[in-house]
């Protein structure tokens, strides 16, 4: 089936009420096997690191899962804007609160594991200062969804200020890279790190990612059934006048 | 171009008329120096130390006061779809808006900037470097506000909320600014390359600012 297919509303709900209960379970699967694999499966105090490693395995994901929410926002918007997708600003609006839950989670965690081992729970250097940015960008976009009463206009105008915002990912990307950061530069994947660390932490990211992507679905259904109800609501008020 | 011109030149008479925000502008950039060393301490080594970067955020508050009302006024009283009929495209149109507040507010702060700086015990050098970024700057500023003014057309709400929005966009600007600024205090600090930053942020912002605005502007007009 073709993804154009699936601009459709109706099918839209047809299908995602079908595949949602297989998300959610994947989510419970992965996420119970990640804790599990990061608690007590894991190699903590036996380390050089110590138990504060196991941060790793809800801090990481939870940074990955906020740029990748943020990356979507930014492609839906593209969407709104250049094809009218009907269901790309519904995308939008439902994704805007799960990132910067996702964004905050990142915040907390990041913080909770600088105490102990820099010492502080907070620096302002490169990497911090633009995740803060970027939380307060999707606060931002959570006002403006709030603000306006239309939401198929509110959904081009976020769409701006949603692309106008996108080229924070970037700096966030390269942040440990182009400034000199006592946040630690993006190691995970260059062979180094033990499979006893990467197994756990794989198993978090696709917890995460099928979280989002069940919560994404649940709220845009949740959306589409409102706005249904307000266009109902609307019409009625419209007769009895 | 006339068009052109004529909206950057109205956009100027407007400011500078009776409930125009120009010199309002100018007169909270000198509340919010006067009020920071009642703050801190009237320290004239720390107040030396700090006051390019007093000077730097006093003008990015001053740069947003008013600039809410930039497009609403204009979509208030029908100006705005007279200018969206009138054949010069809108970016153009967005641009010459950015000019016309840019130089009715922008450019008093950084005329201003000088003479303040003296009350916060800036030396020769540091003050004449933190005219300097904000001559470069304060564009920036004010073209990344534009974009702002843009969606305030289509969010019918004024105030605070577009600090809200434009602020976190706001902070490269500052930081690269602040960072020229001050090497014209300590020697240590380097000039040229957060300077070169600054001005590839002025013209980045040049680009964006338009072309968003514009974007923001139809979204909310159809």
């Amino acid at each position: 089936m073709a993804l154009i297919q699936l601009a459709n509303p109706t099918r839209f709900l047809t299908i995602s009420g079908r595949v949602l209960p297989w998300l959610w379970g994947a989510t419970i699967i992965l996420v119970v096997a990640g804790l599990y694999y990061a608690f007590p499966g894991s190699p903590g105090a036996a380390t050089n690191v110590g138990e504060t490693v196991r941060l790793m395995y809800v801090h990481v994901p939870a940074d990955w899962l906020a740029l990748l929410t943020y990356g979507l926002m930014a492609a839906a918007a593209v969407g709104t804007l250049v094809w009218r997708h009907p269901l790309s600003d519904v995308a939008q609006k439902a994704a805007a609160p799960i990132g910067a839950a996702f964004t905050f989670l990142g915040l907390v965690t990041g913080m909770l594991w600088g105490q102990p081992t820099w010492g502080t729970f907070w620096v302002w250097e490169a990497r911090l200062v633009s995740f803060l940015l970027l939380f307060l960008v999707y606060l931002g976009l959570i006002v403006v969804w709030r603000t306006m009463e239309d939401p198929g206009r509110a959904g081009r105008v976020v769409s701006v200020l949603t692309l106008v915002g996108a080229p924070l990912l970037v700096i966030i990307h390269y942040s440990v890279d182009w400034w000199n950061s006592l946040h630690q530069g993006a190691g995970i994947l260059s062979g180094s790190t033990d499979d006893a660390f990467l197994t756990p932490l794989f198993l978090m990211l696709g917890g995460y990612s099928f979280l989002f992507i069940s919560l994404l679905l649940t709220r845009m259904r949740t959306e589409i059934l409102g706005r249904r109800l307000r266009t109902m609501q609307l019409g009625a008020a419209g007769q009895e006048a | 171009m006339t068009a052109f011109l004529a909206v950057a030149g109205q956009t100027i008479a407007i400011s500078y008329r009776v409930g125009g925000g120009a010199l309002i502008g100018v007169l909270f950039f000198l509340s919010v120096l006067v009020v920071i060393p009642f703050a801190v301490g009237p320290d004239l080594d720390l107040l030396a130390r700090i006051g390019p970067a007093i000077l730097w955020i006093g003008a990015l508050l001053a740069t947003l006061l008013g600039l809410d009302r930039l497009f609403q006024d204009d979509r208030d009283d029908g100006t705005l779809d007279h200018l969206v009929l009138s054949g010069l495209s809108l970016e153009a149109m967005v641009l010459a808006k950015a000019i016309g507040h840019w130089a009715a507010t922008g450019l008093p702060l950084v005329i201003a900037a000088p003479a303040l700086a003296l009350l916060l015990n800036l030396q020769p050098a540091a003050l004449w470097t933190v005219t300097l970024t904000l001559l470069v700057g304060t564009p920036a500023l004010t073209l990344i506000g534009t974009i702002g003014a843009a969606l305030m057309v289509a969010l019918r709400r004024g105030g605070m909320l577009i600090a809200v929005l434009i602020l976190p966009f706001t902070v490269p600007v500052l930081i690269f600014g602040v960072a020229a600024a001050n090497a014209g205090v300590s020697d240590r600090d380097s000039f040229g390359q957060p300077f070169l930053f600054l001005c590839a942020f002025t013209l980045f912002s040049l680009v964006i600012g338009p072309f968003a605005g514009a974007a923001a502007i139809r979204a909310a007009e159809e």
